[in-house]
């Protein structure tokens, strides 16, 4: 007998993340107003630069695949009721591992040997990254919030210490590792394009979106509808219960994350293979924090997930274009935006649950559901 | 509809006084529910009037109405005549409304004199309050019979103690209409009876009492009249002299309803369950089972009787696999268990060990789930669930879809959320998956909490069934009648240990209930036990 039942399953999914949206649009365009700018014309010019402009879908793609993988690890977590905020480390170091194979096996192997190669490794050090704080997160009660936060700068010292120090390309000044050889970069897709006779701008989208696209269908099949899917979902949901139904709770623990973490590791395969063909410092750039973002947004469900990384993606690419073409909207205005836009889809996603749900508890008082026996 | 009783004058004046408390057509929605529609209640004063109902009936709601936790959708209440708003509790307390809540509602680190005064110690300083405070509950005790330390620390006294500074505390802010709320969940049938004693007392010195219980036996005890609600609705009132059991619950169910279960003797098989010296010490260190030995046979209901946290929880989880075993020998189906050679309840289900816990909602059920996939829970890893790495969905719930159908679980709908059922529904759920793993041992804790009666009588018939083809049943349960009315044998449970045995025919509640309190009968002829004859 609670006090307000709870929404119907497509407000919550649907209605719920559409009202924290036009509420951040709302405030945007009143900030953007009061600097003297007209909101209608700076959203033109977003979704124009996010979507119509030459080469600017292939951004906006680029981005939306490093938002589904961080995205996809915060969820497969979040379903055990884990709140991994190291994505941004795991991607980190999961980028190392895959920088690590190019740079060893580029100018020995081909291509089709060592891409898949650094795939793998990606996946294997990001789960690295994520096992630590699971382990003592299921066998030591140290709380994982704090650790995998901890991790990530853990993990940006090692990049540094790395990039200025072993791998740093001999001869240059700046902490980057050397190149690596053509044969060993993921496929662009402007290039695929061009190569079937399609006309298409250059932009940074590579295959890794259509790895990032399998990642959803595994995190699906995972989650819904293998067997340890649902002993993950069982532990997320009741401890007790999977006490009771002999789930070994520090087991399921540990390999969740080693899976969070090997999701947000093969976000480094989209910068380090597919875009920047070399190790820089900084690389990850927020993804793995906007990840948590995207996964409230998209409910941890892979179909939101994709679309909430594809708005994002969109926020992005389309808030590049407003530094662009306002004199008076800076970079840290269109920041501004993309943070108001987190904050009420994620931060404050559920904000306007209790309302919406008591709205919605008065309009459809009707027989009563719960049945007796 | 609410009998329009001529109240004779209860102090035996000419003009007969109003009723100290009068609803009038109260309503109460949460959302879609229901919960109280067109209530009309009138209580005499200085009467003990029962409301009888099954869980989720909107007994709650109608007290917690009239105790100012909720306020009516639409309704009329009236105190002694009057009309009042009860806006809070501290409203309905100046009213002269106490209550005893189911779980009480004490701080136990604090002495019975600081409990009491919680709430109106008055001064800046508490020297006053203190001294005035102990006078009053000085007096109190007396008048009633309810003695009490007011230094004694709340954690250390027994229950039915506790209560009794939950209607002192009442009583003490001027309380002349006490509300209990399942009063007797707690207590062992030696304390239910005390309780019964003092709230008699309580009604000669012309306090008025509303006792909310699900257990007719109390009613039929002690009530002079009984209001009887369903699906939200008062649907009888009775003169309770001129009622019985049969017929509330009829009421209660809206049809006839089987009391015990058909009951028949039958010989045990072979032991299937050996428990050798088990102790059993908690996280803290304190001891909470204690060299307990028994055997289960084959085709055996075996009953373990005891008030709640006695150590019943302990043995099933520690049974059941969900806690190691640190001392002592189980030997199920072959297998020996000890502290070297653990089982988890994996390993236990292989070899037929079943489970129906205490606590559906936090362990029999994953409530956020659909039903069938509550349904697999404990079996998500055999045959029944999928092959391979995977589930197989249409599979689960095609299965799921025939045990609702068997058990006629409703909605009959796999899809429907498992905490979107009713208390009955949820348990036949639990029930059916469990016995549906045909276990040559069967672990059952508390089948019946917060089902109703319904659903209570299908369950005794299936845990009898399941004993007939042959499954040994260890039932745990706080409700003597049902252990009494299922078990081929009894053990009594007492501060972890076993203390006390008898047999199906032998079974006596009075010497059971002295060994749930910790008595020995034998050695208590100076206890007199009183039988709760009335009505």
């Amino acid at each position: 007998m609670s006090s307000t039942p709870p929404l119907p399953r497509w407000a919550d999914i649907g209605l719920l993340p559409v009202l924290n949206l036009m509420i951040a649009m709302v405030v945007s365009g009143l900030v953007i107003a009061a600097i003297g700018e007209n909101p209608f014309d700076a959203v033109a010019v977003m979704v124009k630069g996010a979507f119509f402009y030459d080469g600017s879908l292939g951004y906006t793609l680029y981005y939306t695949t490093n938002f589904i993988f961080t995205g996809l690890a915060v969820a497969v977590a979040y379903h055990a009721m884990l709140f991994n905020i190291g994505g941004e480390g795991q991607a980190y170091i999961g980028g190392l591992g895959a920088g690590l194979v190019c740079l060893a096996l580029d100018q020995v192997m081909p291509g089709f040997v060592t891409i898949p190669l650094a795939i793998a490794a990606a996946a294997v050090f990001g789960a690295a990254w994520a096992l630590i704080p699971a382990y003592l997160q299921a066998y030591r009660g140290s709380h994982i919030v704090i650790t995998t936060i901890m991790f990530n700068f853990i993990a940006a010292g090692v990049m540094v210490s790395l990039l200025g120090g072993v791998l740093m390309q001999p001869g240059q000044s700046s902490p980057a590792s050397r190149t690596f050889e053509p044969s060993s970069f993921i496929p662009f897709i402007h290039e695929i394009l061009n190569g079937i006779g399609i006309e298409a701008a250059r932009t940074p989208l590579n295959l890794s979106f259509v790895l990032a696209l399998a990642a959803c269908v595994f995190v699906w099949v995972l989650i819904w509808r293998s067997r340890f899917g649902y002993s993950l979902r069982t532990l997320g949901q009741s401890e007790p219960a999977a006490a009771y139904a002999g789930i070994p709770v520090g087991k399921t623990i540990v390999v969740t994350m080693l899976i969070s973490g090997a999701l947000a590791g093969m976000m480094g395969v989209n910068e380090v293979v597919g875009v920047n063909h070399r190790l820089v410092l900084n690389f990850t750039a927020g993804y793995g924090f906007t990840g948590i973002a995207v996964a409230l947004m998209g409910r941890n469900h892979p179909v939101g997930i994709v679309l909430a990384s594809l708005l994002f993606g969109a926020l992005y690419q389309g808030g590049a274009e407003l530094d662009f073409e306002f004199q008076t909207i800076t970079r840290e205005m269109v920041l501004l935006i993309q943070g108001l836009i987190i904050l009420f889809s994620g931060a404050l996603s559920y904000m306007l649950n209790p309302p919406l749900a008591r709205l919605f508890a008065r309009l459809s008082v009707g027989p009563r559901r719960e049945v007796q026996a | 509809m609410t009998g329009q009783d001529t109240h004779h004058g209860m102090r035996g004046g000419d003009v007969s006084p109003p009723p100290a408390v009068e609803l009038r057509r109260i309503n109460k929605r949460f959302g879609r529910v229901h919960a109280n529609r067109d209530i009309d209640l009138t209580i005499d004063a200085g009467t003990i009037t029962g409301i009888i109902g099954e869980n989720g009936a909107g007994k709650s709601t109608l007290v917690s109405i009239l105790y100012g936790f909720y306020s009516a959708d639409s309704g009329d209440i009236l105190i002694d005549g009057t009309p009042v708003a009860l806006t809070s509790t501290a409203d309905a307390i100046r009213c002269g409304i106490g209550m005893v809540h189911q779980h009480f509602m004490l701080v136990p680190t604090m002495s019975v004199l600081d409990n009491v005064m919680l709430g109106r110690e008055g001064g800046f300083t508490l020297t006053d309050g203190i001294s005035k405070t102990r006078k009053r509950l000085a007096q109190l005790s007396e008048d009633y019979g309810l003695e009490i330390d007011p230094d004694a620390l709340v954690q250390d006294l027994p229950v039915g103690l506790q209560q009794r500074v939950e209607i002192l505390k009442a009583l003490l802010r001027g309380a002349r209409i006490l509300i209990l709320d399942e009063p007797t969940g707690v207590l062992t049938p030696q304390e239910a009876d005390r309780l019964f004693e003092i709230l008699r007392m309580l009604k000669q010195d012309g306090v008025t009492i509303l006792l909310i219980t699900h257990k007719l036996r109390e009613i039929m005890a002690i009530t002079d009249d009984v209001n009887v609600m369903r699906h939200g609705q008062m649907v009888a009132h009775r003169k309770t002299k001129d009622t019985n059991r049969e017929d509330l619950a009829r009421l209660m169910v809206g049809r006839d309803v089987l009391f015990t279960a058909k009951y028949h003797e039958k010989e045990p098989g072979a032991p299937i369950l050996e428990i050798d010296a088990l102790t059993h010490h908690d996280s803290r260190g304190s001891t909470v089972l204690s060299d307990i030995s028994f055997t289960l046979r084959a085709g055996e209901i075996l009953g373990i009787a005891g008030v709640s946290g006695n150590g019943q929880s302990q043995l099933l989880d520690v049974l059941s696999g969900i806690e190691p075993v640190q001392e002592g020998t189980i030997r199920v189906a072959g297998e020996v268990i000890d502290s070297r050679n653990r089982r988890d309840p994996t390993a236990l289900r292989q070899v037929g060990v079943a489970h129906i816990p205490e606590d559906r909602h936090h362990r029999g059920l994953v409530l956020p789930f659909s039903a069938a996939e509550s349904s697999i829970l404990g079996y998500h890893l055999t045959d029944v669930a999928g092959s391979g790495l995977f589930l197989d969905l249409q599979k689960i719930e095609a299965r799921c879809a025939d045990l609702m159908q068997r058990y006629d679980v409703r909605p009959p709908d796999p899809q429907w959320r498992s905490g979107g059922f009713s208390g009955g529904n949820q348990q036949k759920i639990v029930v059916a998956r469990e016995i549906a793993a045909s276990p040559q041992v069967l672990l059952v804790g508390q089948p019946t909490r917060g089902v109703d009666i319904g659903a209570i009588e299908f369950i005794h018939k299936e845990l009898l069934a399941a004993r007939d083809r042959g499954c040994a049943i260890l039932l745990v349960s706080v409700e003597l009648d049902e252990i009494m009315a299922l078990s081929d044998r009894i053990l009594v449970m007492n501060a972890g240990r076993i203390v006390g045995e008898t047999a199906h025919g032998e079974a006596d509640p009075n010497r059971i209930g002295l060994m749930m309190a910790g008595i020995d009968p034998n050695n208590a002829r100076d206890i007199t036990v009183q039988e709760t004859g009335a009505a």
